[in-house]
């Protein structure tokens, strides 16, 4: 039970990265990504949004979607959803953690749109359809906890790599976006290197 | 001048203010899908289609909707031509339903649609506003499309499942992978800057400052802006 938790947490992190094998959340990681403590709070909040939005979403296609033969109103219910819940919890940290919300409070309205959150929702609905005997809500809260400390590794690997570009002398044509996208894809074919690894070691 | 203004609506999307290689607007799908031209074809024509119809009922209702609930409004109403494209989709292609996966749902997200809505058919008359849709529909389509045959031909030596180069050369596959993804895009952007903007440094003509920045969320975070910025002090 706890080897199979594990391999589905390192799988997230390692073999399935959100952003550098699935292009989810792109525009933070190239967007926020300059400043490694901006990277950090970042991701720390989007751990936190996609961790909550799972233990609301799984619940609401498995209570409400599915008994009533909703399954196609998957999308706009889990978009909305996710929208009211940041608002949520930007509302709730500015009335009673006020030292969280100055730290994180920023970053909490780019997450609404941001693809990597309603993407974990719903990868975890889709694992669970292709797997239903070995995957519940327990996996699903894993994996959406994997998908964010995976989105922190990658965010905080590469502002790293950022900083140290910023020192070099780059083609007046690949400045600024398509040299750190060439970067990014150095950064992923590093990560390419994990594949197989988990199921080698725990599998 | 109006027929003029027209055809300009439809031809900025194409070039000028082309959504992924100028704006650099819908990169997840742009990256995630582009493995097979027919897959990049595909995943156009359903943003086109929810980018026209979404920015034709939200000019129909910009009068209507106020304007502090307008973000949920436009969500509404994005989301529910994504639902339906998924199950046009999947009604007659699960072949392609099946390849595009969970980015045909994360259409949702997508910032173009949602950029369009907020800069352009909220504040301007229907036919502009599907005009507008159309041609950064076709835009997205077209950058997809370039990606699409540069990774397949490369990766697969093959474009649209025809055999190219898999006679002439062993496929290089990780074209195919997420790496090869993020190289030919930095690359296209590259080439588009190199052609579209000499002498201009790519943060000017990029996503910042162009029209689509402002509509995304991050605007206000992206440290592509803060260069733009910092570069307006100095001067």
């Amino acid at each position: 039970m706890i080897k199979s938790l594990l391999a589905i947490f390192l799988t997230a992190i390692l073999t399935e990265n959100y952003i550098l094998n699935k292009f989810l959340g792109i525009c933070p990681f190239l967007g926020v990504s300059k400043k490694r403590s901006s990277a950090i709070g970042m991701s720390i909040a989007v751990t936190i949004v996609m961790m909550i939005a799972t233990a609301v979403t799984w619940p609401i296609y498995y209570g409400i979607l599915v008994p009533k033969d909703l399954k196609y109103l998957q999308t706009i219910v889990f978009i909305l959803v996710i929208a009211v819940l940041v608002q949520l919890i930007e509302i709730v940290l500015r009335k009673y953690i006020p030292s969280l919300y100055n730290a994180l409070g920023v970053y909490l309205p780019l997450i609404t749109t941001n693809c990597a959150v309603l993407g974990v929702t719903m990868l975890v609905i889709d694992k669970q359809a292709a797997d239903p005997a070995n995957y519940g809500f327990l996996q699903a809260m894993v994996s959406s906890f994997g998908a964010g400390i995976g989105f922190l590794v990658a965010l905080v690997m590469f502002s790293g790599v950022r900083e140290r570009m910023e020192l070099n002398d780059v083609p007046e044509f690949m400045k600024g976006l398509p040299i750190t996208l060439v970067a990014a894809a150095l950064v992923s074919l590093s990560f390419l290197g994990f594949s197989g690894l988990v199921t080698g070691m725990l599998g | 001048m109006a027929k003029n203004s027209m055809a300009h609506e439809f031809s900025k999307g194409l070039i000028k203010e082309n959504p992924v290689l100028r704006l650099v607007l819908g990169c997840c799908a742009t990256l995630a899908v582009t493995t097979a031209a027919t897959n990049a074809v595909g995943m156009g024509l359903a943003t086109t289609f929810v980018l026209v119809c979404s920015n034709a009922v939200i000019s129909m209702l910009r009068k209507i909707i106020p304007d502090k609930v307008r973000i949920p409004c436009f969500i509404v109403i994005i989301a529910t031509f994504v639902t339906i494209v998924q199950m046009l989709v999947e009604a007659f292609s699960p072949a392609l339903k099946a390849a595009l996966g969970i980015y045909l749902p994360l259409i949702v997200v997508n910032c173009i649609i949602f950029g369009r809505a907020e800069m352009f058919a909220s504040k301007n008359k229907v036919l502009p506003s599907i005009l507008d849709g159309l041609g950064m529909g076709a835009g997205f389509t077209g950058a997809l499309l370039a990606m699409g045959i540069v990774r397949e031909l490369l990766g697969n030596g093959t474009i649209f499942g025809y055999a190219i180069l898999s006679n002439f050369m062993p496929s290089i596959i990780v074209f195919l992978l997420p790496p090869g993804g993020f190289f030919v895009f930095g690359i296209l952007i590259a080439i588009a800057n190199r052609l579209s903007g000499e002498g201009k440094a790519p943060e000017e003509i990029g996503c910042s400052g162009a029209a689509g920045c402002a509509g995304c969320a991050l605007s206000k975070n992206c440290s592509l802006i803060a260069d733009k910025d910092k570069e307006a002090e100095t001067k």
